[in-house]
């Protein structure tokens, strides 16, 4: 059983494996299940993500409040030829605004590693795929290590707004991201742990203030720039950029930070964006609605 | 804490909040296990539950529950609908609960000949829930397994009954909690199993002299 980074590293120089194998063993001992029980229930999930990334591409959804109606749409529609940073990267964003869509109009979503982050690692996975033609093996691979970094988040700080504002939820989806699209690219553990610690302290320090506490703006939003912050990261990973400083030591800094965090920045609605003039003129239009 | 992979890239839910939304859907779900067929649900909301229930289709979500759909249903979006469909009745108010969750809700349902059931629980976030009173009696209910709920007289002898009857069915007990409001007078029991809760099983609890009901959460 793996407690940190440390842990998984050690491991997998002891035997051999890679990290999407160690996590996928530790799952079966776990659970007591086969390997293909685990791999059955891990294509259950990206069928859901998968859906909740194309959902509202072309079909606008209506959400309580309507802060984000229809963005997915308009992204998805934008002329290619337009985009500042090329057609790759607005589809990424195109489906991670699908994602947040779809989660604020009541769909079916999966939470990776929650509701409001729901749309990063789908996002960044589903265009991956569609871009270099990945066969299901390279997403299975690429889906237990996301998870598996997840998981080491989980046991050793946060991933609810709430505890440790939206570093812990978009920003910890962006690094578990990060080094899933590395794992996809072929590329080596140390590259997938500096991917993680890339993503996570791009963002470190990132609050968590929703509009009239609705999970839309400025959530819709963060999904889409982290999931591209997710890919930027993985890239320079993989171009040989070392984070200097060990991915466990990220976790505790960016547990430490939401510890920091004033309640006002976590979640409650009570700052930053959602405490502007318009902000807060929103909420109240909605609560008498 | 050990922590599945699936813990992380889930649950499957319907949004857009785990606790607000799925976790709400749950809480209602075991509260309609506990209190049995009803006409009329009442939701007293508290906390952010009543601040924010709105615009995280939390009211949808606890009828759905009410009416036995899974949190990651999409009919969830309906409910309203649906309860209509089905001829059930439901209302909201803001209440507030001393020294509870600040994500709490308290649940009165009204059979057809008027008996009611008031039922208190919490969603604690990642769509686990707790389950906390049911009408007088302090309760501890998750339902992270399959459980029965009990209500009994306080008096010796009646869980070593209860216990006996499990036992014959060849069933482990996990966890066991029993609560009481004063000495001798009425207990509440709960008791979460390893595996399923076999047919029949609850009505034979049931008819334990000095059981006043028996539910099963499933």
């Amino acid at each position: 059983m793996y407690r940190n980074f440390a842990d998984v590293a050690r491991a997998c120089a002891q035997r051999g494996i890679g990290p999407a194998q160690l996590f996928l063993e530790s799952e079966c001992r776990l659970t007591e299940r086969a390997p293909d029980e685990v791999r059955a229930q891990l294509r259950e999930r990206w069928a859901v993500m998968e859906a909740s990334a194309r959902q509202a591409l072309e079909a606008p959804q209506r959400t309580a409040g309507g802060l984000i109606d229809g963005m997915a749409h308009r992204q998805w529609t934008y002329a290619p030829g337009q985009s500042l940073c090329g057609p790759f990267l607005n589809r990424v964003m195109a489906r991670a605004l699908s994602c947040s869509e779809v989660n604020a109009s009541m769909g079916r979503i999966c939470a990776a590693p929650t509701a409001g982050a729901c749309g990063v690692l789908p996002a960044v996975l589903v265009s991956l795929q569609e871009e270099r033609g990945l066969r299901w093996e390279a997403l299975e691979g690429a889906l237990l290590v996301a998870s598996g970094f997840g998981a080491v988040v989980m046991r050793n700080a946060t991933v609810a707004g709430a505890e440790g504002g939206c570093q812990a939820e978009c920003g910890v989806a962006a690094a578990m991201a990060a080094a899933a699209a590395v794992q996809a690219a072929g590329g080596t553990l140390e590259q997938m742990l500096s991917a993680f610690s890339h993503a996570l302290s791009c963002c470190m320090g990132l609050i968590c203030d929703p509009v009239a506490g609705l999970v839309q703006v400025p959530c819709a939003q963060r999904n889409a720039s982290q999931a591209v912050s997710a890919l930027l990261c993985a890239d320079l990973a993989l171009a040989g950029q070392v984070f200097p400083i060990p991915a466990d030591e990220v976790v505790e800094a960016m547990r430490r930070v939401g510890r920091q965090l004033p309640p006002e920045l976590r979640e409650t609605a009570q700052g930053g964006i959602a405490d502007t003039e318009t902000g807060r003129a929103i909420a109240a239009r909605l609560a008498q609605e | 804490m050990e922590l599945s992979l699936f813990d992380v890239l889930g649950p499957v839910m319907i949004g857009p909040s785990s606790s607000h939304t799925a976790g709400a859907a749950r809480l209602a779900d075991v509260a309609r296990q506990i209190a049995g067929e009803f006409v009329h649900v009442s939701f007293g909301l508290h906390g952010s539950f009543a601040r924010t229930y709105r615009g995280h289709g939390t009211d949808r979500a606890l009828v759905a529950g009410a009416l036995g759909l899974s949190p990651q249903d999409e009919r969830l979006r309906r409910a309203f609908d649906l309860a209509r469909e089905r001829g059930v009745a439901f209302d909201f108010y803001p209440t507030h609960v001393e020294g509870a969750h600040e994500n709490t809700v308290v649940m009165t349902f009204r059979s057809a000949d008027g008996r009611e059931r008031t039922i208190e629980g919490a969603s604690l976030g990642g769509g686990r829930i707790r389950i906390c009173r049911i009408d007088d009696y302090p309760a501890e209910i998750t339902a992270d397994a399959p459980t029965l709920v009990i209500l009994q007289q306080d008096r010796q002898g009646m869980v070593s009954h209860v216990t006996q009857i499990l036992a014959e069915r060849g069933i482990n007990i996990a966890v066991m909690r029993l609560s009481r409001t004063a000495r001798g007078e009425i207990a509440c029991c709960v008791i979460e199993v390893d595996g399923e809760l076999p047919a029949g099983l609850v009505e034979r609890v049931a008819g334990v002299p000095g059981v006043l009901s028996a539910r099963a959460v499933r």
